[in-house]
């Protein structure tokens, strides 16, 4: 047996606020929610409104293709280095949740290649409304539900709408078409969540992202002070 | 030793990535190697003699104590395919991350400075196996578990295959286990005063080249 | 009929002959191993392996040593192919292949096939010690039975060191008795012909041909070492050796 704990090297815990050199690593914000909820669209989005002010990076989970990474490459909203993709044996909420190992390699590999950087986004792959991240992974969490999915979701809760950092209800410009209720997933919500903040945006305006850009801001104020 | 220190390493839960990896089984169902559970069983059993003995050798080796530079170097020399050796080395890395934080070494330490992207799973596990008190033949079945049980629960995902079925197929190739950790462990003792050359070093055609195709899908559920 | 093995070995020696070309200083045969030049090639030397008796048989020991000497050029081909056969002799049979290559030699080790018999049991060695700067490229073609015939035993295993360095080390077990599971979807699938092509060269170190398929059942891949190495799998001997000659082609 070998009890010595002083570690030297790699980090072996990945919620460790500090890199091996001793600098403070990224803010690591996770991005969750189900299937075509708009979580890649937001995840674009934020880039292009932050990329001018902090130094980012995105690692994206996928089912069962890269297709989210290349989504994020061909929309050029970073340079490809700054884009990593993880593959999750068709189980996202395993590789965010239970078995953070392979998405910890790709946060620190993303700050060993292109860092410092300020602040990372871990997408996680569409899956059910009670995939969430683990601390260990990541420091915020938004979960991203779009109005279409049916206005019941938030009254029904689950740990995704529940504890999440952020709750995202996008798409509020199809609301007229496909009979959802705003006022009432507001105050399900609201119900829900207690006083953890809700955004409801519609990535449509050319501004949509901005109140989610405004909370991502005030998390990493936060994590430097 | 501690034995239920190696229920905690062999259970697939074990947060160390294999969740993420068929073992080449989504290659061989690919392209019609794998149809059921007869075949699973065939495959699972060829795999366990070939890759399973390789990767139980170096575990017991480096359990015993072996240079792990000269171990990761006899990995990569067993492994033709680079798919399968990059499989493999970030593998190592997410095990010796987890068990580091499960069960803080400095030879894992050392390890981790070494290999700062990974050294072959197997070895990693092998020194894992040295860190928690266990025995070279306690690594050596732990390595040729895995090498079967990542196959066969891949299969269940990708074949709707009953799970029950795919635990019986583990569940008959126990004495192929039993006798594939024995050699492997009998191996990395002779390796001890004989040095690597003499571990395993037995060969899948058909896996290596499947690895290699798979590699090139674009739509896949599995890293390899 | 025989009742104990025998033991046979060849040795060739390749040396810069100082006028362009290679000569050939030692090449020995014994018993059924008999080795010969032949013409061609103006810098390198031509050797045909003649099996002077069928072999080996179930006992037999047989080993080729073969030394390129640094800058000789050396090209080895076999006038048939092998066929291990069982024998009166108990035990396995052993065919030990052992070739060095030193500083700008260059092999060319081009043998016919290696069927295993029903009824035979012979375990294959080759190992090759390649120096930093030396050029190999060798085939090796392992067919499991006769035409319509279940195979023997074979054990076949290849190694390679360049530099001192261990870059290769496969084992392939098949036939009766073979560990369980080897002609089964992961090892071969019920194929009954199985290769290699194994490649050296200095420049690979830093700059190796990318892995890529090569048809269904072959992949050339770059090995973790100045070398790369093909494996086809095939239903028989012929199409083996057409995936092969198109690899070596594409290799050069």
């Amino acid at each position: 047996m070998h009890l010595d704990h002083t570690h030297h090297g790699a980090p072996a815990v990945g919620a460790d606020a500090r890199r091996p050199d001793g600098t403070r690593r990224a803010l690591r914000v996770g991005l969750g929610g189900p299937v075509g909820s708009g979580k890649t669209a937001t995840v674009a989005a934020l880039c292009r409104a932050l990329r001018d002010e902090l130094s980012l990076a995105v690692v994206t989970n996928d089912i069962y293709t890269r297709e989210d990474a290349e989504f994020l490459l061909r929309e050029a909203v970073l340079p490809p280095e700054r884009i990593s993709a993880v593959e999750t044996g068709a189980c996202p909420h395993t590789a965010i949740r239970d078995d953070i190992s392979a998405n910890l390699e790709a946060v620190e590999d993303l700050e060993d290649e292109v860092g410092p950087l300020d602040l990372i986004l871990v997408e996680s792959g569409g899956d059910n409304l009670t995939a969430t991240f683990s601390k260990g992974l990541v420091d915020a969490q938004v979960f991203v539900i779009d109005v279409a999915g049916g206005d019941d979701i938030p009254r029904k809760g689950g740990p995704g709408v529940t504890t999440a950092d952020l709750l995202v209800v996008n798409k509020t410009d199809l609301a007229p078409y496909v009979g959802s209720d705003l006022a009432r997933m507001a105050a399900d919500a609201k119900a829900q969540r207690g006083e953890l903040p809700v955004v409801l945006q519609s990535l449509r305006a050319g501004d949509g992202v901005a109140d989610v850009a405004a909370w991502v801001r005030g998390r990493l104020a936060e994590w430097t002070a | 030793m501690s034995r239920s220190a190696l229920l905690l390493l062999a259970d697939g839960r074990f947060p160390a990535g294999g969740h993420a990896h068929s073992g080449g089984a989504e290659a061989a169902v690919g392209d019609g190697r794998i149809t059921g559970a007869a075949t699973l069983a065939e495959f699972c059993r060829g795999r366990l003699h070939t890759t399973g003995l390789v990767a139980a050798s170096l575990a017991a080796a480096a359990c015993l104590g072996l240079d792990v530079v000269e171990l990761d170097a006899a990995a990569d020399a067993r492994t033709p395919s680079p798919a399968l050796r990059t499989a493999a080395r970030k593998l190592g890395r997410q095990l010796t991350r987890a068990a580091r934080a499960t069960w803080p070494s400095t030879e894992l330490d050392a390890l981790a400075r070494k290999f700062p992207k990974g050294a072959h799973q197997p070895v990693v596990l092998g020194l894992t196996a040295r860190a928690t008190g266990l025995g070279a033949l306690d690594a050596a079945y732990c390595a040729a578990y895995e090498s079967v049980s990542g196959p066969a629960s891949a299969t269940v995902r990708l074949l709707s295959l009953d799970p029950f079925d795919a635990t019986g197929v583990l569940a008959r190739l126990a004495p192929d286990v039993d006798r594939v950790a024995d050699l492997a462990a009998e191996a990395a003792g002779r390796a001890v005063g004989q040095g690597v050359d003499v571990l395993p070093a037995a060969s899948a055609p058909l896996s290596e080249i499947g690895a290699e195709a798979h590699a090139d899908w674009a739509v896949r559920l599995f890293a390899s | 009929m025989r009742t104990h093995g025998v033991r046979a070995t060849a040795r060739i020696v390749a040396r810069r002959d100082g006028r362009g070309g290679t000569s050939l200083p030692v090449l020995e045969g014994e018993g059924p191993l008999a080795p010969r030049r032949t013409r061609g090639g103006a810098a390198e030397a031509r050797v045909v392996l003649v099996g002077a008796m069928s072999g080996p048989l179930g006992g037999d020991r047989f080993a080729v040593r073969a030394t390129v000497e640094p800058g000789a050029r050396l090209r080895v081909s076999s006038a048939a192919a092998t066929i291990a056969l069982p024998g009166q002799a108990k035990g396995e049979a052993h065919y030990d292949v052992r070739l060095d290559i030193e500083d700008d030699g260059e092999l060319v080790w081009l043998p016919e096939q290696l069927i295993s018999a029903a009824g035979s049991d012979l375990r294959v060695t080759t190992r090759v010690e390649a120096a930093p700067g030396a050029r190999v490229t060798l085939r090796e073609e392992q067919v499991l039975g006769r035409y319509g015939e279940e195979p023997g035993r074979l054990t076949s295993r290849l190694v390679l060191r360049s530099g001192g360095r261990l870059v290769l080390d496969q084992e392939l077990a098949c036939g009766p008795g073979a560990p369980g599971g080897w002609d089964g979807p992961a090892v071969l699938g019920g194929r009954r012909a199985v290769g290699q092509l194994l490649v050296v060269r200095p420049e690979f170190e830093s700059a190796a041909p990318r892995a890529r398929l090569l048809g269904g059942g072959a992949t050339l891949v770059p090995l973790a070492g100045p070398a790369v190495l093909v494996t086809a799998v095939a239903a028989d001997a012929r199409l083996l050796r057409r995936v092969l000659d198109e690899a070596l082609t594409a290799i050069g």
